[in-house]
């Protein structure tokens, strides 16, 4: 069998290093919170919509909230607070807000206990949805089987949802297992989730709640169909993380783009709201049941692939370690990796071997997320298909999780319907013929895989060793990560986190804390 | 002169002989690889052979397809633009800078507006270059500012102002429904409205980008698939070297 021979006090010292980085923001969990999530709370006890002029219910409570300089208790209080007073249920309460016929401030206190009821009564029900969209899932997995390995993931982005859902339907009867609505472009750096279906999206299509379930109801149907669970995923990153995380438990998306740091690096969003929104969207992705993916291929895209192959492997174990804190097991943690060196280079293949032989021997119970060459596809369709063969093939030959499929359109346009179909085809005919090879090939005692692989190993554990004497914070500052330098208070999004105040009170947070056996 | 003309090359001079490819909303069967087929007489192919057909599901089919054109092309015809100037390695530049300018240069790039991508502007600008090539950062005669991606169009024609920038560099990756374009005019109108215009280089670039489409749309060069920052930089040094000659 292909086996990697790692260095175990190497493993250790890198795994030690990463969790001692991501058990020094207790101050941040425990103490702060964002707008983000304040209007996750509202989504949860179920206030969605929007005005006409298209701001949505959650930004404008949550914006009123803050200004009258009452967010600091968190939101659930004063809609749970209305509620009792008004006898009215949330999106009720809700929508007088957004009328002006109603200021949660001005309502006198109701009595403690009677708010602290609504509030249990309101997430218990909301979390039962949940728990019951988990159970369906499962329920579906058991009566059509697992899903392949490696999966075949593959993305629609047409910008309409309507024509996304034609796209989808043809690839899931091609053998697609997982589709990925990309997002449009800009959506990262919106502070709101667009709401209603949409039509016109750049690169992509919005993530919005009812996208999600034409899509979702879409892929049920042709599931039945084909007798196979067709997995829905899309992003929770940006800075509405934990909105779209919730978004995606209510309407059973099945995975989630989810980087504890990518926003921080790629979007210039700021870090300590990046990470303080992570911490509570991962905690809905596990109590969801969503498998989380994460996003190291972007330190590929933008830096060297062999130089920086260490600052992958160091994500990795970042990402593994915050994943963790959120209660997300192992087995659903789909860390990410990249099929991106110059395929011009002596002996490419075995580099790209050993790299992807890593992240499988480092996270044996995760379900990897391999992700294609894309700085090297080019107009030379023929080329880029040849590479996605070779990409497929490392795919199954190390057992990756999740294959997001490349295409040989890739440096040109969205993916049209047959570039996608031959993505299929190539990942199809790649598993098959080389379905049980990995058992039969064993390297060579002294072979160049073996140390490539403790070279990137030991490069990660001296880099995460730096980081954890300098700070996470302080070594993004200096653009240790991605050669990119975020300073702690700069980025968008610093004047969303607040602080809280004693009385603040999240019910969805404790209560999944503790499903999560997190406290 | 007939053989002067230029004729698609299959395996004989001037068979004609074209590979296309593409999907048809018709299943994938007798009656949809007739609708390939009459599609392609319309187009003006003869001897159209059908010779591959993709079930795509959802009623789509995809046709691999050998014909042939009897339209050629008259060389005399062919008018392109493209970049004229000379390409010159990394130090190679920074001596032309030296020598014909006297000072350091300020270039100033973005990823404009909605785009997120900036593999194209990092490719040109980043220390690390693109494929043995070095980004603009590590010219020594280059001052290079990459204001990364989503930059507001106002936002980096400040930057210009406030770096009094020598070149402004815009990246375009994303080109659904034509975004490109209209992002790109509307720096460029912007930049006219506030008198910066003229008082620097516009340089665009990303995948569908060709020379003659930025002239057209007003910038001074424009560099597609393919382009590296040698070619920027060089294009760079030497259009203000002439203007600076002119003056």
């Amino acid at each position: 069998m292909l086996k990697l021979n790692l260095h175990p006090k190497t493993v250790e010292r890198a795994r030690e290093a990463a969790t001692q980085i991501c058990k020094s923001f207790d101050w941040l969990f425990n103490d702060y919170s964002s707008l983000a999530i304040e209007r996750t709370v509202l989504r949860l006890m179920g206030i969605d919509g929007a005005t006409e002029d298209g701001k949505p219910l959650p930004n404008l409570i949550v914006d009123k909230l803050r200004e009258d300089k009452l967010i600091e208790r968190g939101a659930a209080y004063w809609i749970a607070n209305a509620m009792a007073s008004t006898g009215k249920c949330a999106q009720e309460v809700a929508d007088l807000i957004a009328s002006g016929e109603l200021d949660p401030g001005q309502i006198p206190a109701q009595s403690p206990d009677k708010v602290f009821q609504i509030l249990s009564e309101v997430s218990d029900k909301t979390m039962a949805h949940i728990k019951a969209q988990r159970v369906h899932r499962a329920a579906q997995f058991a009566k059509y089987g697992p899903r392949r390995k490696p999966a075949i993931y593959v993305i629609v982005a047409t910008g309409n949802i309507y024509e996304d859902v034609k796209q989808a339907r043809a690839a899931a009867r091609e053998g697609a297992d997982i589709i990925a609505v990309i997002r449009s472009t800009a959506q990262s750096l919106l502070d709101y989730v667009p709401y209603g279906a949409t039509t016109v999206g750049f690169g992509g299509t919005y993530a919005t709640q009812e996208n999600f379930r034409i899509m979702r109801a879409a892929l049920d149907e042709v599931s039945e169909q084909e007798k196979r669970y067709i997995s829905l995923t899309n992003y929770a990153s940006g800075l509405c993380m934990p909105e779209i995380a919730a978004m995606g438990a209510l309407e059973r998306l099945d995975l989630m783009l989810n980087d504890a740091m990518y926003g921080i690096l790629f979007r210039d969003i700021n870090p300590k709201r990046t990470l303080l929104d992570q911490y509570f969207s991962r905690m809905i992705n596990a109590y969801a049941g969503i498998e989380i993916q994460t996003g190291e291929d972007n330190y590929l895209t933008t830096s060297d692939a062999i130089e920086k192959a260490y600052t992958v492997t160091a994500s990795q174990l970042l990402n593994e370690q915050f994943a963790l804190l959120s209660g997300v097991k192992p087995e659903k943690m789909g860390l990410g990796h990249a099929y991106e060196i110059n395929p011009e280079i002596e002996n490419s293949f075995s580099y790209e071997l050993a790299h992807a032989l890593l992240t499988r021997t480092l996270f044996p119970d995760a379900p990897i997320k391999y992700m294609p060459p894309t700085k090297f596809a080019s107009g030379n369709i023929f080329k880029t298909h040849l590479m996605d063969a070779m990409f497929n093939f490392i795919g199954q030959l190390t057992g990756q999780g999740v294959q997001l499929l490349g295409m040989m359109t890739e440096a040109i346009h969205t993916p049209h319907i047959a570039d996608r179909s031959l993505a299929i085809e190539n990942a199809m005919y790649l598993f098959n013929a080389v379905k049980n090879l990995g058992d039969e090939l064993c390297l060579a005692e002294d072979s160049f895989i073996n140390a490539r692989a403790n070279t990137v190993l030991q490069e990660a554990a001296e880099f995460l060793e730096r980081v954890e004497r300098e700070g996470l914070f302080a070594a993004m500052a200096k653009g240790e990560f991605a050669d990119i330098k975020r300073p702690e208070n700069g980025g968008k999004g610093l004047d969303g986190v607040f602080r809280k105040s004693p009385d603040y009170y999240n019910p969805f947070l404790e209560k999944m804390k503790v499903e999560l056996e997190l406290s | 002169m007939k053989k002067e003309l230029i004729r698609p090359y299959g395996d004989t001079h001037n068979d004609g002989r074209m590979q296309l490819s593409f999907s048809l909303p018709v299943h994938a069967d007798e009656y949809g690889k007739e609708a390939a087929r009459l599609l392609l007489k319309q187009m003006g192919f003869d001897d159209i052979e059908v010779c591959g057909v993709r079930d795509l599901n959802e009623g789509f089919a995809q046709f691999i397809v050998y014909a042939t054109t009897a339209a050629a092309v008259d060389p005399k015809q062919i008018k392109v633009k493209i970049v004229e100037t000379e390409v010159m390695d990394m130090d190679t530049t920074d001596e032309y800078i030296a020598e014909h300018l006297g000072r350091e240069i300020t270039v100033v790039g973005a990823c404009i507006e909605s785009d997120a991508h900036t593999v194209g502007i990092d490719a040109i600008m980043n220390m690390k270059g693109y494929n043995h090539r070095y980004g603009l950062e590590r010219y020594q005669y280059i001052n290079a500012i990459n204001l990364g991606a989503q930059v507001p169009s106002e936002e980096l024609l400040r930057r210009a102002r406030e770096e009094k920038a020598d070149a402004v560099l815009v990246s375009q990756v994303v080109t659904q429904k034509n975004i490109h374009i209209k992002n790109l005019t509307k720096l460029i109108e912007l930049a006219e409205a506030e008198g910066l215009r003229d008082s620097m280089l516009f340089i665009c670039g990303g995948p569908r980008i060709s020379h003659e489409l930025a002239i057209e749309l007003g910038y001074d060069a424009g560099f597609g698939t393919g382009s590296y920052s040698t070619d920027v930089a060089s294009f760079i040094a030497i259009t203000l070297a002439e203007r600076k000659a002119k003056r």
